[in-house]
């Protein structure tokens, strides 16, 4: 079993909730989860972000669930870091 | 759940209209009360019931308007925004913060505008139910009401003058002397 430690996403998002916001919402919902979120573009309506996302187990479901609620939509995957969980000895 | 709520007012920024809504509508409750009240002094002596009658059905009527105005006009608001918002990240919202606020902040907009001139009009109204009551006032019970009608203008005025960052003493009187223009027409007009 493979654990998400680490995951990079294009997103574009709202202006509201801002980036502040977004993240904090992010990390209140999902413990022990640390939030980067970058704006590179901005138009009338929304913002390109990339959005970090570390923890030593990212629910990455849940997060997705969470962006999406927010009125974001995740257009890729641009990185990602999994670690296996050691194998109990037989 | 009022967190929940308190996060929908940040994302559409309806805190701030909320706030205009309520000192609007409150500023037109009271000016009401005081126009009603105003008309009755200078009428031959009413009942105190019948004043508290006709300042009721006026405080209701502005209620019931400030309500359904408030809803119709923000929920086409709120679905016009949502519509273009669709359209920028190209995908429905119907399910997200912003849809939830569409359906949610009409309501609580339409609340703070129907309530705002209900909740002026009973607090002007005190002195009268305390006469009723059998309190005695320092001056008549219309009088009272009258007096409670200028002060609250005045607050209202303040509270104005707190959130643009005036003075809250200028804010205060400029709505008292809109008050005492109000006041002094219906006199005029009364005799």
């Amino acid at each position: 079993m493979s654990l998400i430690k680490r995951v990079v996403l294009d997103v574009l998002k709202p202006h509201q909730p801002n980036a502040l916001e977004f993240a904090g919402v992010i990390a209140d919902r999902h413990s022990g989860c640390r939030v980067k979120v970058m704006v590179t573009e901005v138009d009338e309506k929304t913002e390109t972000t990339v959005v970090t996302i570390e923890s030593n187990d990212i629910p990455y479901q849940a997060i997705v669930d969470t962006i999406t609620g927010l009125g974001a939509s995740i257009h890729s995957i641009d990185e990602v870091e999994v670690s296996s969980t050691p194998q109990p000895e037989a | 759940m009022f967190r929940q709520l308190r996060f929908l007012f940040q994302l559409t920024h309806a805190h701030t209209i909320a706030r205009r809504y309520f000192v609007t509508n409150g500023f037109d409750g009271a000016l009401t009360m005081l126009g009603l009240t105003m008309g009755f002094y200078s009428s031959d002596s009413v009942a105190t019931p019948v004043i508290i009658s006709a300042c009721l059905g006026a405080a209701i009527a502005l209620t019931v308007s400030g309500l359904a105005s408030a809803y119709v006009s923000e929920l086409a608001e709120r679905k016009k925004e949502l519509k273009e918002l669709e359209q920028a990240v190209v995908g429905d919202l119907e399910n997200t913060a912003h849809g939830r606020a569409a359906r949610w902040v009409p309501i609580l907009i339409a609340v703070v505008n129907g309530f705002s001139p209900l909740l002026m009009a009973l607090l002007i109204m005190t002195p009268l139910w305390l006469s009723e009551a059998g309190i005695s006032l320092p001056l008549t019970a219309l009088e009272c009401t009258i007096v409670t009608a200028f002060l609250s203008l005045f607050m209202l005025g303040a509270l104005l003058g707190t959130v643009s960052g005036q003075f809250w003493l200028w804010s205060g009187l400029r709505t008292l002397i809109i008050a005492l223009i109000t006041a002094g027409i219906v006199l005029l007009l009364g005799r």
